[in-house]
C-alpha cells in the first residue's frame, strides 16, 4: 500500500519520498508511543515489570536464585548482553540444582509477546495457557519486562 | 525512485523535519499512528496530497508493514 502511494507521490513531484517498509507493526513492536485512541489504555509494554531480575546463561543457578529471592521474585528472564530474551526461570526451575548452570537449568525460548498487544489479548492468552507472567520483547527480541497475569487482571478491573 | 527506509532512519528524518503519511484507512489511523503523522488514505493521495503535505520537505510514507 505505503510504495504505491510513495510512487505516486514522486509522480506528482514529491522530491523526497521514503518509504518506511517496516511500517507501524514494526514501531509498535519496538514499543515506541503512538497517538490515536488505543494509546489511551495500557497495552503489554505498559504494564510489564521492567524490574524483572535477569541473568546469564554462565551464571550458577544457586547465585542468581539467592539474589532474585531477596528481591521477593520468583521469576528471572535468561538474556545475553543485549538483552535479547534466551530463556526463563520460573519458580520450578529455580528449585533445581544449585550448582547447575543457567543454561542447563532455564526453560529455553519462551514465547514472547509485543509491547503494542492489548491487555484483553493477553488476559485471555495467560488463562487459557495457564501463564502467570510472560516476557515482553520487541520485535529484535530484546526484553522491555515481564508481564505478570495478576497485574494484567487488576488493570482489567479499573475498566 | 522512493527509497526503503527502517526505524531509525525514519526518527532521524522526523527530527530533522521530514513529514510522516499514514496511508491506511481512517479507523486503523485514529486507534494507532505514529506521532505526528498525517492521515492521507491511499485512494485520496491524488487528491490531498498537494494540500495537505509541503513538497518541499522530506515525505515519509507508511503502512502496517512490509504490503
Amino acid at each position: 500500500m505505503s510504495p504505491r502511494a510513495a510512487w505516486r507521490l514522486e509522480t506528482l513531484g514529491f522530491g523526497e519520498v521514503y518509504h518506511y517498509v517496516d511500517g507501524k507493526v514494526d514501531w509498535m513492536a519496538a514499543g515506541l508511543p503512538t497517538e490515536g485512541t488505543n494509546a489511551l489504555h495500557p497495552r503489554a509494554g505498559d504494564i510489564a515489570r521492567k524490574d524483572v531480575p535477569t541473568c546469564g546463561l554462565k551464571e550458577k543457578l544457586g547465585d542468581v536464585k539467592a539474589r532474585v529471592e531477596g528481591q521477593g521474585w520468583d521469576a528471572v528472564v535468561v538474556v545475553n548482553d543485549q538483552r535479547v530474551v534466551l530463556g526463563l526461570l520460573r519458580a520450578r526451575e529455580l528449585a533445581g540444582d544449585p550448582e547447575q548452570l543457567i543454561e542447563k537449568a532455564m526453560r529455553p525460548g519462551p514465547s514472547t509477546f509485543r509491547p503494542y498487544v492489548s491487555l484483553h489479548e493477553m488476559l485471555h492468552f495467560m488463562v487459557d495457557h495457564k501463564r502467570e507472567s510472560a516476557p515482553v520483547t520487541t520485535s529484535d527480541g530484546r526484553l522491555v519486562g515481564l508481564l505478570l497475569q495478576k497485574d494484567v487482571a487488576a488493570e482489567m478491573e479499573k475498566k | 525512485m522512493p527509497r526503503e527506509i527502517r526505524r531509525e532512519e525514519v526518527r532521524k528524518l522526523v527530527a530533522s523535519g521530514a513529514q510522516l503519511v499514514e496511508v491506511l484507512p481512517s479507523p486503523e489511523y485514529e486507534e494507532d499512528h505514529l506521532p505526528g503523522a498525517i492521515h492521507i488514505p491511499l485512494r485520496k493521495i491524488d487528491s490531498q496530497a498537494m494540500e495537505l503535505l509541503d513538497r518541499n520537505r522530506a515525505v515519509i510514507l507508511y503502512c502496517w508493514d512490509t504490503t
